[in-house]
């Protein structure tokens, strides 16, 4: 297949993803911020911390999945560029990865490269940045993936966002599980495998349903 | 002229909800073929033209089309962080058009919006965009719904000159349309 199709779609959904989220300061600013909560909510013990806070970062990328995709594909549906994709492109499913992929570089990624800093505030030891790193980039897609999923065939729904939740949710938990037993364990765990595992199926599955859920919110 | 149809569209049939909308319609176009859909509101006019399109699956019959076609749809396909100039820019990436954009943007009187965000044009200026579009490649058949909808008097000649030179051309033109328009129709269908 032609590759100028989905290089324009890239370029497409990147401009949108910047216009719709203040840029990639918007993110970045979300994490720190959730990072900030979470010594108020668990309390400053320091070995607590860095126990817990990794965990809670995973949350936050699951919730900021949600939320940034709730209207990718709903705002194509109302404004019809979904009726000019279905019928141009040879596949609707590709196009649609690459929208979810765009989505998770702007608003998923910037969390491994954040994690660093936030791992530093919240007394993660040093040889477990990057397995956290990662973790954070595998389940992210994991999760973008198959929220993307969830806003497709959610698009026809005027306000999805529990609807995503709810059929989402679900199929993030085993990237969650594997994800965070893997921070514990490190890169030489089989948590790291199953995790990579996880992210190979999305990548595989999500984009044909992806596809087929589109075209069922055109009809 | 009318021996191999761009599109055809055979024994179609729609039901919406437990009403049938329409049932054995059959449409066909040709070259320089100007095919009007004409009908009350909520008759169905909408859900043929996306039936012919390929974006629904009709309930009933089959469509076969000669290759691909313009669509312009009620709404225009055009995204909020777009311009009308990035808008062409990014569809002619797509179908690999070598057109110049801005003659394009000229000639559908788009000079001056064109680096304007379309949240702020008007629907008339969104319609000229999308009408634009059909400029960027050379495609013989062209689906419109309702396209002189928000369009000035200026404008609706700007269409009614742009579907006349297509059909010239050898192209086919299949329009829903509930009012009157400044063009002849080659056949009408009422729904």
């Amino acid at each position: 297949m032609n590759p100028a199709p989905l290089f324009s779609a890239f370029r497409s959904s990147l401009s949108e993803a910047w216009a719709s989220g203040a840029g990639l300061l918007l993110p970045l600013g979300f994490f720190a911020g959730t990072a900030t909560m979470v010594p108020f909510t668990l309390g400053s013990e320091a070995e607590l911390l860095s126990r817990v806070g990794p965990g809670v970062l995973w949350l936050a990328l699951a919730l900021s999945s949600m939320v940034t995709l709730e209207r990718v594909f709903q705002a194509d549906l109302q404004d019809g560029a979904l009726d000019l994709w279905l019928q141009d492109v040879g596949s609707i499913s590709l196009v649609a990865a690459i929208k979810t992929l765009t989505h998770w570089l702007v608003s998923g990624f910037p969390l491994v490269l954040m994690t660093p800093i936030v791992g530093y505030a919240l007394g993660v030891p040093f040889e477990k940045m990057i397995p956290a790193m990662i973790g954070y980039g595998l389940g992210g897609l994991v999760f973008f993936l198959w929220g993307g999923v969830a806003a497709a065939l959610s698009a026809g729904v005027s306000r999805a966002g529990l609807l995503i939740a709810l059929i989402a949710l679900p199929l993030y938990v085993p990237a969650l599980i594997f994800g965070v037993q893997m921070a514990e364990s490190g890169l030489d765990s089989p948590s790291f495998l199953f995790l990579s595992a996880c992210t190979l199926f999305a990548l595989g599955v999500a984009p044909a349903a992806m596809g087929e859920a589109l075209r069922l919110a055109a009809e | 002229m009318s021996a191999v149809p761009l599109i055809q569209g055979l024994g179609l049939g729609a039901v919406r909800g437990e009403r049938v909308l329409y049932r054995d319609m059959s449409v066909s176009a040709s070259a320089g073929d100007l095919i009007l859909l004409r009908g009350a509101n909520g008759s169905g006019k909408t859900t043929l033209l996306r039936q012919l399109a390929g974006l629904s699956e009709p309930q009933a019959g089959e469509v076969e089309r000669a290759g691909l076609h313009h669509w312009i749809g009620h709404t225009n396909g055009l995204k909020a962080h777009e311009t009308p100039r990035s808008h062409l820019e990014h569809w002619a990436r797509v179908w690999g058009s070598a057109a110049d954009i801005s003659d394009i943007l000229a000639d559908v009187g788009l000079k001056r919006p064109a680096e304007v965000s379309c949240r702020m044009l008007s629907a008339g200026q969104k319609r000229r965009t999308a009408l634009a579009r059909m400029k960027l490649v050379d495609r013989k058949l062209w689906l419109l719904d309702e396209p002189f909808n928000a369009l000035d008097t200026d404008g609706q000649g700007l269409l009614a000159e742009m579907i006349e030179s297509h059909r010239a051309a050898g192209g086919a033109v299949i329009a829903a349309l509930h009012g009157t328009a400044p063009v002849q129709a080659s056949a009408e269908v009422t729904l």
